[in-house]
């Protein structure tokens, strides 16, 4: 598998592309770092890009290049290898790459200016989520064989975790205003990675709103090490359970 | 012309000269180097009581170090009680340590324990009714129910004691410092922590209370109903269960306190009702969910604060008019500004603000937009607290920039038209 993974990494670098993301990244959180005297406000800045851009960047650019080596994918499976080897190795590939362009790219500046706990937390969730993201978009592209509906399905996926998941959960809080809802809501931001994440992260700059009202709840539970461990095992959850099922329909798939 | 001094009148001159004869008379009664008694565990005078008990007003009782437990210890004459190595006196957790019932009393350089604890009583390590120009100065007060209670007792000065409370349940924890009914107090540099209300002043007017610390109380870091006239500066209070409290009172002076973590859903930096025609400068509020919640506050001027990371820098009720909030700093608060109405009847100008987005063409240093600090989302948490578990989100994000073009939910009116673009040098 390591060969695979070699193989696909070094024609991952050849587009240029990752490197392009990593100065992307690199220069953008520089910038704001230069700009800005407060690292809270850059960690806050930086957050909206975890969140936002990251999962973005990680489900299109694995969707895309998953059908840009599809050819690859096919020479590969008409050699003696196992489909899961493959698979894997193309899966563990893009994720290393995206990994390494954000750790270069956000968590080189995010140390260097020794931002403390809210830093390693802003790193951790975004990788969580790149790996996460990743892992939808191979779900999404074994799906389909068309290239253009397997990227629409991908940012599908993005739209709906960003907003449309929020929207919901939104709605449900007003309709719902008059109940107890910390629990409901608690099961509810587990089933969105992206508000997982986003919670770990209010954790760390808003923790003196969040100890008012209700909020005083979650930081109980988010702020425990159970807390840690529920968030880091639902977000693992998250990474692994697509890769699962689009091994799953990969190994049975007809290319 | 006719200048003529008071002085020489023949009339007044008589009046003086009687003044001395009758001050000379009077202090002959007495004598003029005061008595030293001195209390020694196995010395001639050992116990306190009957040092006192010797004493004639004016005497100086010098303590030397020991422990004594002595019962209630009342003190009817006016004596300076002086403690030499910290001397113990415990009051077994039965009575009241030291009661004051005459005037010009100090006390000085104990250690006071253990007093009773009543539901009834408010037994205290040093309790005083009327006792006028009390001094208690550099004690430490370990385990006491009520530090010091006072009432209608005027110009006392309590300085540079330490009080620490037993941890017990809240209502078997009296307040640190709790005066009632006084005026002229001077309260300075003393540290309390871990009683119900580390300072609590009701009644009092016309004091000061400085360089206090004031922390991990049970409920109010400082309690201030009814005392009109006060001053309070240079304290820190710092994670009390629910911050300070300043009720019912007009003419409060607060400047260059520190308010620091105090954490809860109920805890305020500061929660001023009923207040008015008072002072708020200097002051820095430091992660507090709510740094200063205000209702029914008028006139009252907020300059140069730094509200720095809290959960609402500023929760400003409908209830409050004719308040200047100027030059303040704003930064890194979740919620800079909330209010419940609509109606703006106060002054909101020259502030900093974090979180303005503005421009400066004219480069006078203040923006040429208005900001409106009221953030439509704090306007929906507000309402319906669970809802802060959306904060942050890209659909936040989204709805605050349509209301920040199309005002609904929040006052339209409330903005501060000369936003400052640099922070203000304030430490």
């Amino acid at each position: 598998m390591t060969r695979v993974i070699k193989y696909v990494f070094y024609d991952i670098l050849r587009t240029r592309f990752i490197l392009l993301y990593t100065a992307f990244l690199l220069l953008s959180t520089l910038a704001m770092f230069q700009l800005d005297t407060d690292t809270g406000k850059v960690i806050l800045s930086l957050m909206n890009i975890v969140l936002m851009v990251v999962p973005l960047v990680s489900i299109v650019f694995s969707t895309i290049h998953f059908y840009n080596s599809y050819e690859f994918i096919e020479l590969m499976l008409s050699q003696p290898v196992n489909r899961r080897v493959v698979f894997l190795g193309e899966y563990f590939a893009v994720a290393i790459s995206l990994c390494f362009s954000f750790t270069i790219g956000v968590g080189v500046p995010v140390v260097f200016y020794d931002t403390g706990a809210s830093g390693f937390t802003l790193l951790y969730t975004g990788l969580m989520l790149t790996l996460v993201f990743v892992s939808m978009a191979f779900l999404s592209s074994v799906l389909t064989r068309d290239k253009a509906k397997a990227i629409g399905v991908a940012l599908l996926f993005w739209f709906y975790f960003s907003l449309i998941y929020d929207g919901l959960l939104m709605w449900i809080i007003y309709s719902f205003m008059d109940y107890p809802l910390e629990k409901v809501t608690l099961a509810l931001v587990s089933l969105n990675p992206v508000d997982l994440a986003r919670i770990l992260m209010l954790l760390q700059l808003d923790i003196s709103a969040l100890m008012g009202y209700t909020g005083a709840f979650y930081k109980d539970f988010f702020g425990s090490s159970l807390g840690l461990i529920f968030s880091s095992v639902i977000l693992m959850l998250w990474i692994v359970l697509p890769v699962w099922g689009a091994l799953r329909i990969f190994k049975r798939k007809d290319l | 012309m006719n200048i003529r001094s008071p002085l020489l009148s023949p009339h007044k001159m008589k009046d003086y000269i009687r003044y001395i004869f009758q001050s000379i008379f009077i202090l002959l009664l007495f004598p003029v180097a005061a008595n030293k008694i001195v209390v020694q565990q196995g010395g001639k005078v050992s116990s306190i009581k009957a040092a006192l008990e010797q004493a004639n007003p004016g005497d100086t009782i010098l303590v030397k170090a020991g422990t004594y437990r002595e019962g209630n210890i009342l003190i009817a004459k006016s004596v300076t009680l002086l403690g030499e190595g910290k001397p113990v006196v415990d009051g077994d957790y039965k009575v009241e340590v030291f009661t004051v019932e005459a005037e010009r009393v100090t006390i000085e350089g104990f250690q006071i324990a253990n007093s009773g604890v009543s539901s009834m009583k408010d037994l205290a390590g040093i309790g005083s009714m009327n006792g006028h120009y009390l001094i208690v100065r550099k004690n430490d007060f370990v385990g006491t129910f009520f530090g010091v209670h006072l009432s209608g007792t005027n110009h006392v000065v309590i300085e540079q004691n330490t009080f620490k409370a037993l941890l017990r349940s809240d209502h078997e924890t009296g307040n640190g410092i709790h005066l009632w009914q006084c005026a002229n107090a001077t309260i300075t540099n003393n540290t309390i922590r871990g009683h119900r209300d580390g300072i609590y002043f009701e009644f009092v007017t016309n004091s000061i209370i400085s360089g206090n610390t004031s922390e991990s109380n049970h409920r109010y870091g400082l309690h201030f109903m009814f005392s009109h006239d006060d001053e309070y500066r240079n304290n820190i209070f710092r994670d009390n269960g629910a911050g300070v409290a300043v009720m019912y009172t007009k003419n409060v002076t607060m400047i260059n306190n520190i308010f620091d973590r105090n954490w809860g859903p109920t805890a305020y930096g500061l929660l001023l009702k009923d207040i008015r025609d008072s002072r708020v400068e200097g002051n820095r509020f430091e992660q507090n969910t709510i740094a200063i919640y205000m209702e029914g506050t008028s006139r009252t001027e907020f300059k140069r604060n730094i509200f720095i990371r809290n959960g609402w820098a500023i929760k400003l009720q409908a209830s409050c008019d004719d308040n200047t909030f100027t030059e303040n700093n704003f930064k890194s608060n979740t919620f800079d500004l909330a209010t419940n109405g609509t109606m703006v009847l106060n002054t909101i100008s020259r502030n900093y603000w974090d979180k303005y987005q503005g421009y400066d063409l004219n480069k006078d240093g203040i923006g040429d937009i208005p900001f409106r600090p009221v953030n439509m989302y704090a306007m929906v948490v507000e309402r319906i607290p669970t809802a802060v578990l959306l904060w942050r989100s890209f659909l936040v994000f989204l709805m605050d920039r349509a209301e920040k073009v199309f005002p609904a939910v929040t006052p339209e009116n409330l903005k501060d038209d000369y936003p400052s673009m640099k922070p203000y040098d304030l430490s």
